[in-house]
């Protein structure tokens, strides 16, 4: 018998963390959808990175001749825009620029809403209150129109694109870690570790976190397809990234002035811009279906 | 039901105290104030000062705000150093376009996104559920300003069937049939995110609503299908459907600035992005105002309207 439970001993357990983590894995990558919407990113973000070594023309050197060529054209697969800039070329390196644009605003809100949220659900009381009626003044604006609003506050710019598009979103993360927050910490183990004597910060920082990361990373992994789309919109207005920089939202707002001679030269950007957000909507999809249990079952 | 509306009116009121500050504070983060823009670049010193005075700029910012706020009360939110003319003057007439574009998408994005919605659950995993569902997914992530100039290349070069510029016609009589062509695509491109997440939105809550055991009594009594979804699903259903939609034109506020910019729409949203551009802050304050206000409105509204629809949501 001793011998027994000396082999049970000794034989290596699987972690409860690691274990979580494989049959989340497995069941992401079962998820086709998923799986498409990361495969789309990946090649955009792959591009992107990759993008002096497989852009075939520079994005910024224009051909007086080879102005709004077809898409077809020989030397230029998506045609040339109204400077005679490739299209190809541009997207590429537009890559760069656009998704920057999206992800950073949305990773930088998830960070300041994690203090946020996890304070006002932890402390309660005033201090909850105070932060929560602050961010409920900022669901009075729409968040496009917030955000374009700040950036007449700031002025018009990249960093400052990126500013105000974070700024809109702390509020909606922030709700979304409050309430992970309120529900985790009544269980036990949270009063247990308390018992043992664990400070807050320990509290918070090893056994709240862990716990209110999920949900997060879920919400904000749909909030980058928006935030693309959001970016790419205030970068149409001229309110962001500023021309002649690659930037699909850019490109869609020169393509329109010459929209009723050469159509491909906006709506090839737009086409783009469409299916990467499509992407990280699915990789959003795919991560709540394979990080909630209930939806695996 | 009286105290609750009375109690909703009375919790709007931080809510609207917070806006303000937030709009004035944002003006006062600007470097430069009124004064210079209003004098330009020729004001001297002396005529900076006056002018300061005489505007209230030189008193502690919390006496600022108060003048500000009676005067914005009374429907008085400045002068535009820009355009020079009273901001309000200026936005009534925007705001107005504004809710006429508004109001047709709105109707469009929840009368499509409800019956489409109602039709992928009612004919759940056939091709119709697929068909719409996979549509509502693509156009959900439209960008607005990209939509709208494929639209006006399909059917206003391409087609000529609809007009692609302003609300009337330069050389046309005007009147209602002008401004209703002129309204379609823009109505349409306005309309197609919200409309979408409306239609998904739709069947889940309708779905959910079809796996109640009391609808499995309705299919068991023999009712039609069609009458177990109108008369018995739907009824249920409607409390989470008019919430979705009435977030939904929030979202089709902030939409329609791309709308109005594309199509040359003369609302609020393409003047806020022009006094923006311009540095008129006057202005920009005074859209956000507008624009936080009829959000709030707009709230309120879904927030009453649920009660009326839900009897379960009325207070005791």
């Amino acid at each position: 018998m001793a011998t027994v439970l000396a082999i049970e001993g000794t034989r290596p357990r699987p972690r409860r963390g690691a274990g979580r983590f494989t049959a989340f894995l497995r069941a992401f990558m079962r998820d086709r959808q998923a799986l498409a919407g990361l495969m789309i990113v990946a090649v955009a973000g792959g591009a992107a990175v990759a993008a002096p070594l497989i852009s075939p023309w520079d994005p910024l050197k224009s051909v007086e001749v080879d102005r709004l060529s077809l898409p077809g054209t020989p030397g230029h697969l998506l045609g040339t825009d109204e400077q005679g800039r490739d299209i190809l070329s541009r997207l590429i390196w537009g890559g760069r620029i656009s998704l920057l644009v999206g992800i950073v605003p949305t990773v930088a809100a998830g960070l300041v809403a994690l203090l946020l949220g996890l304070v006002a659900g932890y402390r309660e009381g005033l201090l909850d209150h105070l932060i929560m009626r602050v961010l409920d003044v900022f669901f009075a604006f729409p968040l496009v129109l917030l955000a374009i609003a700040i950036v007449g506050v700031i002025g018009p710019g990249v960093g400052n694109q990126m500013f105000a598009l974070a700024v809109v979103l702390v509020p909606y993360s922030t709700r979304v870690v409050r309430t992970a927050t309120l529900s985790v910490k009544p269980l036990e183990f949270v009063e247990a570790v308390r018992a043992l004597g664990a400070g807050s910060g320990r509290v918070l920082w090893r056994h709240l976190v862990p716990n209110v990361l999920p949900p997060l990373l879920v919400y904000t992994s749909t909030l980058v397809g928006l935030m693309i789309v959001a970016s790419s919109g205030l970068s149409f207005l001229g309110l962001g990234v500023q021309p002649p920089t690659p930037d699909w939202g850019v490109m869609v707002g020169s393509g329109r002035l010459v929209i009723y001679r050469a159509a491909h030269v906006a709506t090839i950007p737009g086409v783009i811009i469409v299916i990467v957000a499509l992407g990280f909507n699915f990789i959003g999809d795919g991560l709540r279906e394979a990080l909630d249990p209930r939806a695996r079952q | 039901m009286t105290s609750y509306v009375a109690q909703r009116l009375f919790g709007l009121v931080p809510v609207l105290f917070g806006i303000s500050v937030v709009i004035f504070l944002g003006m006062k983060l600007i470097p430069g104030d009124v004064a210079r823009a209003l004098l330009g670049p020729m004001g001297t010193a002396e005529s900076l000062a006056q002018l300061r005075g005489a505007l209230g700029l030189d008193q502690p910012i919390h006496v600022q705000y108060v003048k500000w706020l009676w005067r914005a009360l009374h429907g008085d939110l400045g002068l535009s150093p820009i355009v020079h003319q009273p901001v309000v003057e200026l936005l009534l007439p925007k705001f107005g376009n504004t809710l006429i574009l508004a109001g047709a998408s709105f109707v469009l994005a929840a009368t499509a996104g409800i019956v489409l919605g109602v039709l992928a659950a009612a004919r759940e995993r056939t091709a119709i559920d697929r068909v719409s569902m996979g549509a509502s997914l693509v156009v959900g992530n439209m960008p607005p300003f990209w939509l709208g100039l494929v639209l006006i290349v399909v059917f206003a070069i391409d087609l000529r069937w609809l007009p692609s510029l302003g609300m009337y016609s330069t050389r046309g009589a005007g009147g209602l049939a002008d401004l209703l062509a002129h309204l379609v695509l823009p109505a349409v491109t306005t309309a197609a995110a919200p409309g979408a997440i409306i239609a998904r939105m739709t069947r889940a809550s309708v779905l959910e609503i079809l796996g109640h055991e009391y609808i499995m009594v309705a299919r068991a009594k023999g009712l039609a299908e069609r009458v177990v979804i109108s008369a018995h699903a739907l009824r249920v259903a409607w409390p989470p459907i008019v919430t979705i939609a009435g977030l939904q034109l929030g979202y089709l506020l902030g939409g329609a600035v791309f709308t109005e910019e594309v199509f040359g729409w003369p609302g609020l949203g393409r003047q806020l992005v022009s006094s923006v551009i311009a540095r008129d802050v006057q202005v920009v304050q005074g859209a956000a105002l507008f624009i936080a206000l009829s959000f709030v409105v707009v709230n309120l509204v879904v927030d009453l309207l649920n009660l009326y629809l839900d009897p379960r949501a009325r207070p005791a």
